[in-house]
């Protein structure tokens, strides 16, 4: 074994309790890491990336068992090491930064204290020493007041001040090894960069190998030197990231950004068939939105982007009438409609139907395919018996189902399923406006890739509208004609997509742009620094 | 699951797809898979029941005919011997069985039809609805409920109708509390919004869309109900306020025949005749918290 | 004001609004009596005279809300009214006040709960601790098993179980806890010995399980997964990052148990005829005592606020947010 492997995993099997009984969830994976080395481990849910980068710490959540294999760390293997070794290496050797740092901080102690407190009890530094240092960590992590901040509490500071410190915790000891594991998913995508840019800028200055786990393919882009792709507990394949992103091997790798190959001329039209003029809207006595002016083309597809907080998703339940405005109207066809979904009348309320993001939640799980399509079908259009199960027969024909599916309970559908059949519910009251709520981003990137390019073929089709809400850029990019940015409850900009992705940008809109990562692994320097230069930048939702 | 197609199709779309099977099929499987407690707890309330409902055929003397020796011994033509005042031990257990199962169900009954109704009204119509029955059953509930159900009892007196309702009413704060907690998860549900998003009626939203979810929880919780129901009113009969004479029941079966224990050291069967009662009490418990249990554990996947 | 206190101070008002809303509907009991009871407590013989004064002297000549007001300004200083029983059809009054029932028995019941709570709270904390620390080993398993029994059997079984093996077949302790005012302290320690166990028995068993399933809960959250894999001792971990956070859980845990106390007292004294509170509320319901049943229940309930009221303020006071606020 060369000097310079820090880590090397062999033929890793781990199995997981479910359905009570064991299954195997990585099924012999084998893994090198060099020192100083940043690899990156990327696939999608339940591909077994968390597991295999917890056992490279030797590490089993309760309910997983490493059942074989070999974890060599420094010339010692995990996979026998008793219990009291592998503590004495956590924390100190090797440490982990995990996905959500408001729940993996201690709410009781304040944050400094924990920062410190791996390095304290493996007598690493001194009291004084590690203080000191813990504090020229956190400037280096780029957070504000890096002297007093170390003295509040995890819920006095933001998501992303503390997924910062919690990257200064890992590094407090000088660990060999770092296992970031998602850690950046839960922020938003303007609050993201900043956070990425500090963990790679701290990793490369302490020459700390680590792993850095997660599903999107362009963080890891700018974070790791190599990627390892796995699907169900196996591995894909593996490259240096230029060969990876330049030439993907496998057709599984290539998938992982299908969605960034859809491509869709933009067309737009004068003809609105929805206009919100000049809304303005509260829950209770929270304002959420401010004036809000917003034309849905005919025919066509407009994208709502904003970050969490920008009130794209409070903007359709003022369409659908669930959150009347306290000022302002929706006109449909040029008619306004009746504010609260009360006063709207049958047809009215058959012409916008809507799809969620969560299928899980959006089908009752009582009831069959049949049921849940065929509802809509009796309900507005009238129709019973046999011509109701034609009319979903033919629906689940448009959405790329067959008959077979007719008896089945959500819970016996895939992710992907289900959202198809939730697109039939929706195309069932033959509607004229259909708005799609963040509808792929529960869903894996193929399946993601599937649903798009279904609601497209539909569109030509049968010439819906889509409002389209989402936070996710490249799929704006993919399906969109128009699009409207909004942040912090007003509308940035409206306009065509080609424009509005061009320069000049009004200052959010190329703040948003340039927050998300490309695969251009050079990308994050680049960002970052001009970063700096911008004055909104710092956390704009700063609670 | 790793001989995944290469190329794309919604219909092969894996995932976490189930097999399809029928109601019945499905329900045998999980029978069969069910741990021992689950099948003892079901055939010991299978008997119970049995007993209750056949308690006339079953029973080898009249509830209460009080025409033998008092405290006659076990065996000799009475299983169980007899009590204070003669009557037959083993018969009284049978009639006991049906007395006091019959008066739980139907108190148990009474509180889910009252509590149950209320908690889905006030997690529909939220607002000031829910808050004053909310806080009403707040209040109600600061009071612990057998203290309340005895100050209840010395007002309207310790006939059996009086008994379901005081319990009943008592009970149904519980259920309230519960089944709001359970409809509340579910009306905030996106299928529920897209219901009254397609203009459904209140209805059909209360009967297609939120019921058929909150049964699984509702049902545990009236086995538990049932047996924390049952319990309260063994111990108010215990006490000598709760089911009265000559009405056959097991919690005054204990209180009567309590004296007999002090004889254990010269017949043990004398000794534990007190206990026979207590036990079948006991057994019924264990037994309904053994299935629901297991039930709890099927319904919403939890392993701890 | 800092956080803490208002939230306190919140607390505290809802807790006597709550007091005051119960002694409302204790009041109003006595409202639904039937017209007739008067009769029912003076005997059937009873002149018009005597039922009216009796009637004059519960003040039912008088609006419910005035009668309200006498009742509890009356039991601000102490006076919980007269008891019905002594009174005669004659017009005859050996009735006495419903505070000398009350009050000596009160202290017996203190006694029994307090001699139960010492034993069995440290205990249950300990052995619910333990169990999950070590879930799913053997002892987790048995004591599982053991207290899951428990709990389904009504106080009485347990009472008399006991009785049987200790005091019947082995007559190591008395069946009857009858005390006096004049019993010495150990000799009331040995006759509470009985009912004492018992009530351990099944205040432990439920006690036990609450707590096992909190630290469960307080172990699983994904602060304790960091300080596993930070490499601290798992000693370091229970203490400094699990204990913390532990009161609220636990202090809501023996707060609901003690609760759940003060309603098991009442069977375990009527089986050992203890002469406390609920063996006189027993009584009294019987009788249809209506002013001591209403004392009693008012000292029930009051306790069981006051119990939730402490839990409460404990989970408050050891908030960190609260504690810390932005």
């Amino acid at each position: 074994m060369s000097d310079d492997i820090l880590l090397h995993m062999k033929n890793i099997v781990i199995d997981g309790f479910s359905d009570e009984s064991w299954h195997e969830i990585i099924k012999g994976v084998d893994l090198t890491l060099k020192r100083g080395e940043v690899l990156g481990l990327i696939g999608e849910s339940g591909a077994g990336k968390s597991t295999l980068g917890l056992a490279a710490m030797g590490y089993g959540r309760p309910g997983i068992r490493l059942t074989a294999g070999e974890i060599w760390f420094d010339g010692q293997d995990l996979m026998t090491a008793s219990e009291a070794d592998k503590q004495s290496l956590r924390g100190a050797r090797i440490a982990y930064v995990a996905q959500s740092a408001a729940a993996a901080f201690n709410p009781a102690h304040r944050l400094i204290d924990q920062t410190i407190e791996a390095t304290l009890s493996h007598g690493v530094k001194t009291s004084a020493e590690a203080a000191e240092d813990a504090k020229s960590l956190y400037a280096a992590m780029d957070l504000p007041d890096p002297e007093n901040i170390g003295f509040r509490y995890p819920h006095q500071v933001s998501g992303g001040q503390l997924q910062r410190a919690m990257t200064a915790m890992a590094m407090s000891a000088r660990p060999d090894l770092i296992i970031f594991d998602e850690p950046t998913t839960a922020l938003d995508v303007t609050t993201q960069v900043n956070v990425l840019a500090a963990m790679r800028e701290a990793v490369d200055r302490f020459n700390t190998a680590a792993i850095y786990i997660t599903h999107d393919l362009a963080v890891v882009a700018q974070m790791a030197d190599r990627i390892k792709v796995l699907r169900y507990g196996e591995e894909v394949e593996e490259a240096e990231t230029q060969e990876m992103l330049s030439n993907p091997k496998h057709p599984y790798t290539k998938s992982l950004w299908a969605v960034r190959s859809i491509e869709k001329p933009a067309e737009t039209s004068d003809d609105y068939v929805l206009e919100i003029k000049n809304v303005t809207a509260a829950y209770g006595s929270v304002p959420v939105l401010h004036d809000v002016s917003i034309a849905v083309p005919r025919g066509k597809t407009l994208a709502v982007v904003g970050e969490s907080g920008s009130g794209k998703s409070t903007t359709a339940r003022v369409i659908t009438g669930l959150l009347p405005p306290t000022e302002g109207d929706v006109l449909f066809n040029g008619a306004p409609l009746p504010a609260a979904l009360k006063g709207r009348s049958k047809d009215q309320l058959q012409r916008i139907q809507m799809i969620y993001q969560m299928a899980d939640t959006a089908m009752n799980p009582r009831h069959t395919v049949r049921e849940t399509i065929g509802r809509p079908v009796e309900f507005y259009l009238g129709l019973r018996g046999s011509a109701v199960d034609q009319r979903v027969s033919e629906l689940l024909a448009m959405i790329e189902l067959d008959d077979s599916f007719l008896d089945r309970l959500p819970g016996e559908l895939s992710g992907g399923q289900k959202q198809r059949v939730c697109i039939a519910r929706a195309l069932a009251a033959e509607p004229e406006v259909i708005i799609c709520d963040e509808v792929t981003s529960a869903l894996d990137q193929v399946v993601q890739e599937g649903i798009l390019k279904l609601l497209m073929k539909l569109q030509r089709d049968l010439g819906v509208t889509y409002i389209f809400i989402t936070h996710d850029i490249a799929t704006v990019q993919a399906i969109s004609d128009e699009i409207v940015v909004m942040w912090m409850g007003k509308v940035v900009e409206q306009g065509i997509k080609d424009e509005i992705m061009q320069p000049p940008y009004p200052e959010y809109t190329e703040l948003l742009l340039s927050s998300v990562p490309t695969m251009d692994p050079g990308w994050l320097k680049g960002a970052a620094a001009a970063r700096k230069a911008m004055s909104i930048a710092e956390e704009t939702g700063k609670a | 699951m790793t001989n995944a197609p290469e190329t794309y199709s919604a219909k092969d779309e894996v995932g976490q797809v189930r097999a399809r099977r029928t109601r019945w099929e499905r329900t045998w499987i999980e029978l069969k898979k069910a741990p021992p407690t689950a099948w003892f707890g079901m055939v010991v309330i299978s008997c119970y029941v049995f007993v209750a409902v056949f308690a006339s055929a079953l029973a080898p003397y009249g509830e209460a005919d009080s025409s033998f020796g008092a405290y006659l011994p076990w065996g000799d033509g009475h299983v169980f011997g007899t009590d204070q005042i003669g009557r037959d031990i083993f018969s009284r257990m049978i009639y006991g069985a049906r007395n006091t199962m019959g008066i739980a169900f139907a108190t148990t009954c009474l509180a889910f039809l009252v509590g149950g109704g209320f908690a889905l009204a006030a997690a529909i119509s939220r607002g000031w609805v829910d808050q004053v029955i909310s806080r009403f059953v707040d209040v109600l509930m600061a009071i612990p409920s057998l203290i309340f159900a005895l100050m209840l009892l010395s007002i309207f007196g310790s006939s059996i109708p009086a008994l379901i309702m005081i319990i009943a009413l008592l009970d149904s704060t519980r259920v309230f509390r519960l089944t709001r907690a359970v409809a509340m998860n579910v009306v905030v549900m996106e299928y529920v919004e897209a219901a009254r998003l397609r203009g459904e009626g209140l209805g059909w939203v209360m009967r297609r869309e939120i019921l058929p979810n909150i049964m699984p929880p509702l049902v545990a919780e009236f086995g538990l109900r049932f047996s924390f129901v049952f319990l309260t009113i063994a111990a108010l009969s215990f006490l000598g306020v709760g089911i009265q004479p000559p009405t056959a029941d097991w919690g005054s079966m204990v209180r009567d025949n309590a004296s007999l224990i002090q004889f254990a050291q010269y017949d043990w069967k004398a000794g534990v005749t007190p206990l026979i009662p207590a036990g079948a009490i006991a057994l019924l418990t264990v037994a309904v918290n053994f299935v629901v249990d297991w039930f709890l554990m099927k319904t919403s996947g939890l392993k701890e | 004001m800092h956080p803490i206190l208002t939230t306190v101070l919140q607390r505290l008002a809802l807790g006597l609004l709550t007091l005051f809303f119960v002694s409302v509907i204790i009041f109003s009991s006595i409202e639904f009596l039937p017209g007739d009871f008067t009769q029912a407590v003076l005997g059937q013989t009873a002149t018009e005279e005597t039922v009216a004064a009796f009637r004059r002297e519960l003040g039912l000549d008088q609006p419910a809300i005035v009668r309200y007001f006498d009742w509890i300004g009356a039991l601000a200083q102490g006076d919980l009214g007269t008891s019905f029983s002594g009174r005669a059809s004659s017009g005859v009054d050996r009735s006495r006040p419903v505070v000398d029932l009350v009050g000596p028995r009160l202290e017996n019941t203190l006694f029994l709960a307090s001699m139960t709570a010492i034993v069995a709270v440290p205990l249950a904390l300990t052995l619910g601790i333990l169990a999950a620390l070590y879930r799913g080993s053997i002892f987790d398993r048995m004591v599982n098993a053991v207290t899951l029994t428990t709990i389904a059997m009504p106080e009485f079984l347990v009472a008399y179980i006991l009785i049987l093996l200790l005091a019947s077949l082995n007559p190591i302790f008395p069946s009857l806890a009858n005390i006096t005012e004049d019993t010495p302290f150990w000799e009331r320690v040995y006759r509470c010995a009985l009912p004492s166990m018992t009530l351990t028995l099944v205040i432990v068993a439920h006690m036990m399980r609450m707590t096992r399933a909190a630290i469960i809960n307080l172990l699983a959250s994904p602060y304790i997964e960091m300080a596993r894999l930070k490499g601290l001792s798992p000693r370091k971990v229970i203490l400094t990052h699990a204990l913390p956070n532990a009161w609220a859980p636990i202090a809501n845990v023996v707060a609901f148990n003690l609760a759940y106390l003060v309603v098991g007292v009442v069977v375990v004294e009527v089986v050992f005829v203890y002469p406390g509170v609920g063996q006189l509320m027993v009584d009294a319901v019987t009788t249809r005592d209506i002013p001591v049943v209403q004392a009693c229940a008012l000292i029930f309930a009051g306790t069981y606020i006051v119990l939730n009221l402490i839990a409460d303020i404990i989970s408050i006071v050891t908030n960190p947010r609260l504690l810390h606020p932005r």
